[in-house]
């Protein structure tokens, strides 16, 4: 039998790695989150100060607003992604050529490095440059500019992640669907059961899984998007895309303010394990102690 | 009425398709425009096709540089994170160490976490203490290559973990009977077997270390700075130069759009994390 010690040593660099890399650098932020620090105030020392980071972040405006954003940017964008990605993991059940074509199509986006769908969605909205404001100009009359209007510049970058990421709902769904066995859909038709009583007695229950990683992961990733927003609007107009990734990037280092910076950090890490906890507990968990 | 709807659903299909790819191609056109075109009415077809911002990307020794900054900075990062998730996996597969599941989900959070809420930490750490004489690790891509491991190391434990559990252990253990060192056991039984799964693994790693921005952004000034940053900078307030800005972005996604046609069936079990198979 070989000796538990050579298991630890193929083990170790890696231990070693996400030590140095994501355990200390996790509980430097803790530390300095408690800490007043600026090192080009008038007193650059790092100074303890207890809770007063956290009773400061609870009355900044600029941090609340960008919570209230990020929440409304996930909360439309993982809900449309879901209703979009179900419409076409149908769509793809049904018999027509070219299938793999298409589902390859589809895939594209996903590869793609999100500050490049930042960009591509920047060539296309720009006024004077992007094909849409263009389009919308000519047939509705509509003047899209995502520099100055607060809500053409949120339902842009809304788009945007839809396009970049239904597919991987689309994807994860038509696996759902196509595992699914077909003897309860049968036995429903002979009963007599309509489109939508089959939708909310059969099919949904019986993709409930998958449907609840998919948004598990979805609503995960959307949270910490920054890189294609930071491209496409930069947070703006004002604080209107300034979903919290870019909030801590753009406040952060431009200010120095690391300790205040780090109460930031610490705040919105904790926020997404509770966003994630309180979704496992209120959905996956119940599931899974029935079943 | 069976034929209409096939014809029906192909069309949502060349519909949904077109949705997809437009913008791409979009990128593309704005990239062979000259500059005084682009402030013309959009036309979506070309009617000429002028390559100047191509070659004035390629002769511009910075962006070069950038390029092959990324290149050494995903290849090194791809090709280390492989290796070491290959032996972090045969250890939590072959022996009984203590605590190996808690282990093993320990270094999966790590992936989890939002990277933008450890840049501050990482930067103070790269300037201040992760240092070694004169030589610190932020701008340099020993740094960079390092820094990627927090979110690829993970991913390549994950995926390469049902590889090597998936090898029968009765091979190795036939081999030390016969006195074959650990060496020779990984290198020349387990290594060979694997080797799809680390393909996909060094493959979609280095996408994924290609493609990274934010910590990028953060860590480097000129050095190790990477491709996806060099294209920020073509962003300012004054002036986006946006022919040059398309032009970079299509030199972005070219490695991408290669390496997707070879591993399109593994990206959507890659990116959700195993969670959902693709």
């Amino acid at each position: 039998m070989q000796s538990n010690r050579l298991g630890w040593i193929l083990l170790a660099p890696t231990l070693v790695i996400l030590f140095f890399f994501g355990v200390v650098p996790f509980f430097y932020v803790l530390w300095l989150s408690f800490h007043q620090w600026n090192p080009f105030a008038a007193d650059p020392n790092v100074i303890f100060n207890g809770a007063d980071n956290f009773r400061a972040l609870v009355f900044d405006n600029g941090f609340l607003s960008s919570l209230g954003v990020t929440i409304a940017f996930v909360f439309f964008a993982v809900l449309s992604e879901l209703v979009i990605g179900y419409a076409l993991a149908q769509a793809f059940l049904k018999d027509f050529p070219g299938k793999a074509i298409f589902r390859t199509i589809h895939t594209l986006p996903l590869i793609m490095a999100p500050i490049i769908v930042g960009s591509i969605w920047k060539l296309m909205t720009t006024p004077s440059i992007g094909i849409i404001p263009s389009l919308l100009r000519s047939w509705f009359g509509y003047d899209l500019n995502i520099g100055t209007s607060a809500v053409a510049a949120f339902t842009v970058t809304v788009v945007m992640d839809i396009w970049h990421w239904t597919p991987l709902v689309t994807l994860t769904l038509i696996a759902a669907l196509v595992s699914l066995p077909s003897d309860p859909f049968e036995q429903a038709q002979i009963d007599g059961a309509n489109k939508r009583q089959i939708f909310w007695h059969i099919t949904l229950p019986m993709i409930m899984p998958a449907v609840l990683a998919t948004v598990f992961i979805r609503l995960m990733d959307a949270l910490r998007t920054v890189d294609e927003v930071l491209m496409l609007t930069g947070g703006g107009p004002g604080s209107a895309t300034r979903y919290l990734g870019v909030h801590i990037f753009k406040e952060v280092f431009p200010r120095t303010n690391y300790g205040y910076g780090s109460a930031i950090s610490i705040i919105v890490l904790y926020l997404t394990i509770v966003a994630c906890w309180l979704l496992y507990v209120s959905l996956i968990a119940p599931r899974n102690t029935k079943g | 009425m069976k034929r209409h709807a096939t014809w029906l659903y192909l069309l949502f299909w060349i519909v949904v398709s077109f949705l997809t790819m437009f913008p791409i191609y979009w990128l593309f056109v704005i990239s062979v425009k000259p500059a005084v075109e682009l402030f013309s009415t959009p036309e979506v077809l070309l009617s000429s096709v002028y390559w100047q911002n191509y070659i004035d990307v390629m002769n511009d020794s910075t962006l070069r540089g950038y390029m092959v900054n990324s290149l050494i900075i995903s290849t090194g990062n791809a090709a280390l994170v492989t290796v070491l998730g290959f032996l972090a996996c045969y250890a939590l597969t072959r022996f009984e160490l203590g605590g190996k599941e808690s282990i093993f989900f320990w270094t999966i959070t790590n992936r989890m976490a939002p990277p933008a809420v450890f840049l501050l930490p990482l930067f103070l750490l790269f300037t201040q203490v992760y240092k070694f004489g004169d030589f610190t690790l932020l701008d340099s891509k020993i740094g960079m290559i390092l820094v990627y491991c927090t979110f690829n190391l993970p991913f390549a434990i994950w995926t390469l973990r049902p590889t090597v559990d998936g090898i029968p252990k009765e091979l190795d253990e036939a081999a030390f009977v016969d006195g074959a060192s650990a060496w020779t056991v990984i290198t020349e039984i387990i290594l060979p077997l694997a080797r799809p799964g680390l393909a996909v693994t060094l493959i979609l790693t280095w996408v994924f270390a290609w493609n990274e921005y934010l910590l990028a952004a953060t860590l480097t000034n000129f050095n190790a700075r990477t491709l996806t940053t060099g294209l920020s900078e073509y962003v300012t307030t004054t002036g986006t130069e946006w022919g040059v800005m398309a032009t970079i972005s299509v030199f972005t996604l070219i490695p991408a759009l290669i390496i997707f046609s070879m591993v399109q069936r593994h990206i959507v079990a890659g990116l959700t994390f195993g969670a959902v198979k693709g």
